[in-house]
């Protein structure tokens, strides 16, 4: 026999369910005068520093079908690369931006879209810079454990060129799965759940 | 407040073997909407190390009591009334302080306050469904409500949910974000479910069971349910590999 190390297991995961609104976004969801707005509605002010930009989303799943009462969060740097976060000891954050969004899917449509800033570049723990990206988690019915993705951008070629997370991809033919494509003012991204334009979704 | 040193190590790996599969043929939902390929790791960077924090200010009077935050002056909602409380613990053990909780749930007739949900059993007007606290700084929490029912959903032709409240939580890594379900203690329904059991191990849907617990109990007011959360643990950033750059 051995000491026992006594460590607990994480609580299992459930799914969000068809009613996650209720919980996450109570105003989008219809149920008003709880809170007075829903959190991570709106994470950019008119004081944030940075480049303005916005991105139009969908999460369609194996049968082509935009899943219309999902919702994903996002967690991004700011523009010069640091994180809002008590973890990050590297310098402040800008302070008119919390970096942390929360998106319900229309009800009708599937849409996503939301405004946010182009984040600047972070270290990736070996030193090397990791190219500009926001992280994703997507919950909705049907998921069971909420899943990790990030979205990287079409118009930072060599940034991305160079990122230790895209070019540790085995199948570099899937980095495409990851990177939002410019069209006029917005960033488009479609995440695929299943199917041959799976996304890639992280084990971290 | 004490004034700690920020941890910013990387979390422990997450075990997929406790956690539900993403496929679980038994919850039909999932078939569609399960990815199928295997999802790919990459050691721990700022941006799964950090994560958002909410402060207390956000929080409202009423926000941990869901008897009273949706009901009219001097009204309240329909249903035996309970407290649930509880530590939220990383996997060392630890309290996590600062853990902003969101709950919501059915009413006592399992009817859920929103327009996709066509359940028969009536609305309670002064039932909204939605709460939020944040743990104190060694990791508890609590909030009132009712307890909710049990409600029948589409799956197969006669699957119910055992009566259950909704759980979302930030520990303080975004990596930590966990959504999860509570159970009540001695709830038959529990073991007929096919979402509890997308869970593989009986043990992992036992700490999703939340015990009654009668020495918390609010004589003549409300009993008392406990409830303790656990997220990913931190590796110590004592044994910490610091790379230049970092
Ligand atoms: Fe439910």
């Amino acid at each position: 026999m051995v000491q026992e190390l006594r460590r607990l297991k994480e609580s299992a995961s459930q799914t969000a369910g068809p009613y996650v609104h209720i919980g996450l976004t109570p105003n989008f969801g219809g149920i008003e005068g709880v809170y007075p707005h829903d959190l991570g509605a709106q994470p950019v002010n008119e004081k944030t520093k940075g480049e303005r930009i916005t991105v139009k989303m969908r999460i369609v799943d194996g049968a082509g079908t935009p899943l219309k009462d999902a919702l994903v969060e996002s967690w991004q740097a700011d523009a010069e690369g640091l994180y809002n976060s008590p973890s990050e000891t590297r310098g402040t954050a800008d302070p008119n931006f919390q970096g942390w969004g929360r998106y319900p899917s229309e009800m009708d449509t599937g849409e996503i879209v939301f405004e946010t800033i182009k984040p600047g570049r972070v270290p990736f723990p070996d030193g090397r810079m990791m190219a500009p990206h926001i992280s994703l988690w997507i919950v909705a019915r049907g998921i069971n454990l909420g899943l990790a993705t990030r979205m990287y951008f079409s118009d930072e070629e060599t940034a991305n060129a160079e990122d230790p997370v895209l070019t540790r991809l085995e199948h570099q033919n899937r980095v495409s799965t990851l990177i939002a494509r410019r069209d006029g003012g917005a960033y488009v991204f479609d995440i695929h759940l299943q199917g041959d334009k799976e996304t890639v979704f992280f084990d971290i | 407040m004490r004034n700690v040193r920020p941890e910013t190590g990387g979390f422990f790996q997450r075990d997929r073997t406790w956690q539900p599969p993403a496929f679980t043929p038994g919850y039909k939902t999932s078939v569609m909407r399960s990815p199928q390929r295997a999802p790919v790791s990459f050691p721990h960077t700022l941006s799964e190390t950090t994560g958002p924090v909410f402060g207390h200010h956000i929080l409202g009077e009423r926000d941990n009591d869901l008897t009273l935050n949706f009901a009219k002056p001097g009204e309240s909602a329909i249903g035996p009334r309970i407290i649930v409380y509880g530590r939220v613990l990383d996997e060392r053990g630890a309290g996590v302080s600062n853990v902003l909780l969101e709950f919501w749930q059915a009413n006592a007739g399992g009817r859920y306050r929103h327009k996709k949900d066509g359940y028969l059993a009536p609305l309670d007007p002064n039932f909204g469904g939605c709460g939020r606290t944040i743990t104190d700084a060694n990791g508890n929490y609590f909030f009132r409500t009712i307890m909710p029912g049990a409600y029948p959903w589409p799956n197969g032709i006669n699957d119910w949910r055992p009566a259950h409240i909704h759980f979302s939580l930030f520990g303080h890594g975004f990596v930590q974000r966990l959504i999860t379900q509570m159970y009540f203690d001695g709830d038959p329904m529990i073991w007929q479910c096919p979402i509890v059991a997308t869970i593989p191990e009986r043990r992992a849907i036992e700490g999703l069971i939340a015990a009654l617990d009668m020495q918390a109990t609010v004589p003549m007011d409300a009993r008392a349910y406990k409830f303790d959360i656990v997220l990913r643990g931190r590796h110590s950033t004592l044994f910490e590999n610091r790379m230049e750059g970092n």
